[in-house]
């Protein structure tokens, strides 16, 4: 190795040890449940409690239906926004990025004040209802990432001529919308919904707040009462979270025979002859 | 009543007016090509009978029904474009197939007509292919496939030829001229290229700035331009400034010739325009025009020679063919050029021509009716 090599190997080593002693010492800790020999035995106790797979079966569930709400709201949206209001799309962006400035627990306080149970909207008058409103709330939260990816996804397709060519066919915007766009969409709509359900997953003030038994809160209550189980848990969400980082990359690669994105012949300057 | 009715269509973005005034009026089975310069308002045009604009004022009609305020999905029209648009995510066959399932029509159906479509193209191998698959001339022959399958009423091809190799550009103009003969399709195309437009055309619309400038067969709109615009713009042309004397003569650097110069009074400058291709180094009984100069310049393009020759103030391009027994003549040489009285337009300061219409023939020296400039 040579010395102009050393630093930044150095750098990466430090850099790794930051982010690996942590998991490593966690991962240990999670092992030790019985004394003087290393086990899973703490990893058996959360997955026999029925509690875990209770919340985490919720969560999941609710991760499902705000990837499927967040799909309808922002493909459309995003569509329609480079389709015919270009001039908007500074604003529609800065929209969907207050959720990361707004801190949930705004959200949800002002959830709380409009649609409690004597409002003119009492969402969290039913147990039903606040579910939907807790998935409303996360599709909020799930904004930033979904828009990004799927405005993204947009333009690496014309989708100007492309609606316009569907039009020429007889297309509604419908069916456009729906054989046509999404499709051609559907690696960023993928990678938009696997964030999505990272977030969901392990969202704690929404759920704890709105009193439903997700799987955030199911984490701090047994983070906050027992010794070993805690690490196997966040071991386990560490697991899901990477779990769907590898599907997002995979989904992103696309599939093999398929285009990974339109290509489309640089449009020539008109000139004239 | 036409087929196709293009009536008074004005086309404004705020203050901006793209299309002045546009009327036209297209038969069943007739293919009609938008000619122009970029900014023109050919496509704007296009974009209206598609749907895709809406005109400030006009109507369009197809077979008798208004369309102007109708969505383009429900004009029964095809559209061909420059980028191709073929459908990223499908198949050839999907692709070909989306109209006629949008039209409800059954899978069988469907199939059948897609198949008959892929034949019509010669691309039945690339059926299940996608559109990255393909090479530009094929995608955009699938793109016809699929603008054609649903048998709309107006095929609108907008700048299809542009985005390919030359080579490819010929081949595919002759085949959708092919094609378009033999399925009778209504037909608008818009290009630049004014090969492509006097090569495909049944009648040719040459606009300048938003207006129609004239509408012609590609015959009368190369043999007798109305206007300065139309006879620069399509096909090259030389031009000659002169002075009117009495009864019909010009004289032009210093040499007297025949040329009408209706309206030109005595000693009013004139200026007359001459094809290449109407000029000649040998003089005939109808040539009886002659005109002295210089030789500037001699490109030798294998059958033909393209000639530039200098007289005083203008200059002119003569055509002529090739001959293996004599060697092109060289620059600097002093050359006579023969022309029909009948071959020369005048025309005047605002760029209109003096010829009247009806006064159409071959010209005299149309042996070569290669539009070679551009």
């Amino acid at each position: 190795m040579t010395g102009s090599r050393a630093g930044p190997v150095a750098a990466v080593l430090l850099c790794a040890l930051y982010f690996l002693l942590p998991l490593i010492a966690t991962f240990e800790f999670s092992l030790s449940m019985i004394r003087n020999t290393w086990s899973f035995e703490a990893y058996r106790v959360v997955f026999a409690d029925a509690r875990f797979r209770d919340t985490f079966l919720f969560s999941a569930v609710a991760a499902l239906a705000t990837i499927v709400l967040g799909t309808l709201i922002v493909v459309p949206t995003a569509y329609w926004v480079r389709l015919r209001l270009p001039r908007l799309r500074p604003a529609i962006e800065f929209i969907t990025l207050l959720p990361l400035v707004i801190p949930p627990i705004v959200l949800v306080f002002g959830y709380l004040r409009l649609y409690n149970s004597s409002s003119w909207l009492p969402f969290t008058a039913t147990v039903g209802g606040t579910n939907v409103l807790l998935v409303f709330g996360y599709a909020v939260l799930a904004l930033p990432y979904m828009f990004r990816a799927v405005d993204t996804g947009l333009q690496a397709i014309d989708i100007r001529t492309l609606t316009e060519a569907a039009e020429s066919l007889g297309a509604s915007r419908r069916t456009i919308l729906l054989r046509v766009i999404l499709p051609n969409v559907r690696a960023a709509v993928l990678s938009g919904a696997f964030l999505t359900f990272a977030i969901v997953i392990g969202e704690f003030v929404l759920a704890s707040l709105l009193n439903r038994p997700a799987f955030g809160p199911y984490l701090q209550n047994v983070g906050a009462n027992r010794a070993y189980e805690p690490a196997a848990l966040a071991m386990i969400a560490f697991a899901v979270t990477w779990g769907c980082m590898m599907m997002l990359q995979l989904a992103g690669g696309g599939r093999a025979g398929r285009p990974r994105r339109a290509r489309f012949p640089k449009l020539r300057t008109r000139a004239a002859p | 009543m036409s087929f196709l009715e293009i009536q008074g269509v004005r086309k404004s973005f705020g203050a901006n007016t793209v299309v002045h005034g546009f009327d036209l009026a297209v038969e069943r089975g007739e293919f009609v090509s938008f000619l122009g310069p970029s900014g023109c308002g050919k496509t704007t045009m296009l974009r209206i009978v598609a749907g895709f604009e809406a005109p400030s004022a006009g109507s369009v009609r197809i077979d008798g029904e208004d369309v102007t305020g109708r969505p383009p999905n429900v004009r029964r029209i095809g559209m061909v474009f420059q980028a191709y648009a073929l459908f990223p995510n499908m198949t050839v066959a999907d692709n070909v197939a989306f109209g006629l399932k949008v039209a409800g029509l059954s899978r069988g159906e469907a199939n059948e007509r897609v198949d008959e479509m892929l034949r019509l193209i010669k691309l039945e191998h690339t059926r299940d292919r996608y559109p990255y698959q393909l090479s530009g001339g094929q995608q955009q022959r699938v793109a016809l496939a699929r603008a054609i399958a649903p048998k709309p009423r107006v095929l609108l091809l907008d700048e299809p030829l542009s985005a390919l190799d030359a080579k490819i550009r010929v081949s595919l103009r002759e085949e959708i001229r092919e094609l378009q003969q033999r399925l009778g399709i209504t037909t608008i195309f818009v290009t630049h290229d004014q090969e492509e437009a006097l090569s495909m055309s049944d009648r040719i619309v040459v606009m300048s700035e938003g207006r129609a400038e004239q509408v012609g067969t590609p015959f009368e709109i190369y043999n007798r331009p109305r206007t300065r615009f139309v006879a620069s713009f399509v096909g090259t042309l030389g031009l000659l400034e002169g002075e009117a004397e009495l009864g019909d003569r010009v004289v032009v650097a210093g040499q007297e010739i025949e040329a009408e110069t209706p309206g030109a009074r005595p000693g009013e400058r004139v200026t007359l325009a001459l094809r290449p291709e109407a000029l000649s180094l040998q003089p005939s009984r109808e040539r009886s025009n002659a005109l002295r100069g210089e030789i500037v310049s001699v490109s030798f393009l294998g059958s033909v020679v393209r000639i530039r020759a200098r007289f005083e103030a203008s200059e002119l391009l003569v055509d002529t063919f090739n001959d293996p027994a004599q060697p092109p003549p060289a620059r600097g040489e002093p050359v006579t050029v023969y022309f029909s009285p009948a071959d020369v337009q005048c025309l005047d300061a605002s760029g209109t021509s003096h010829r009247p219409a009806a006064r159409v023939r071959a010209p005299s020296g149309s042996r070569t009716a290669l539009p070679l400039g551009a």
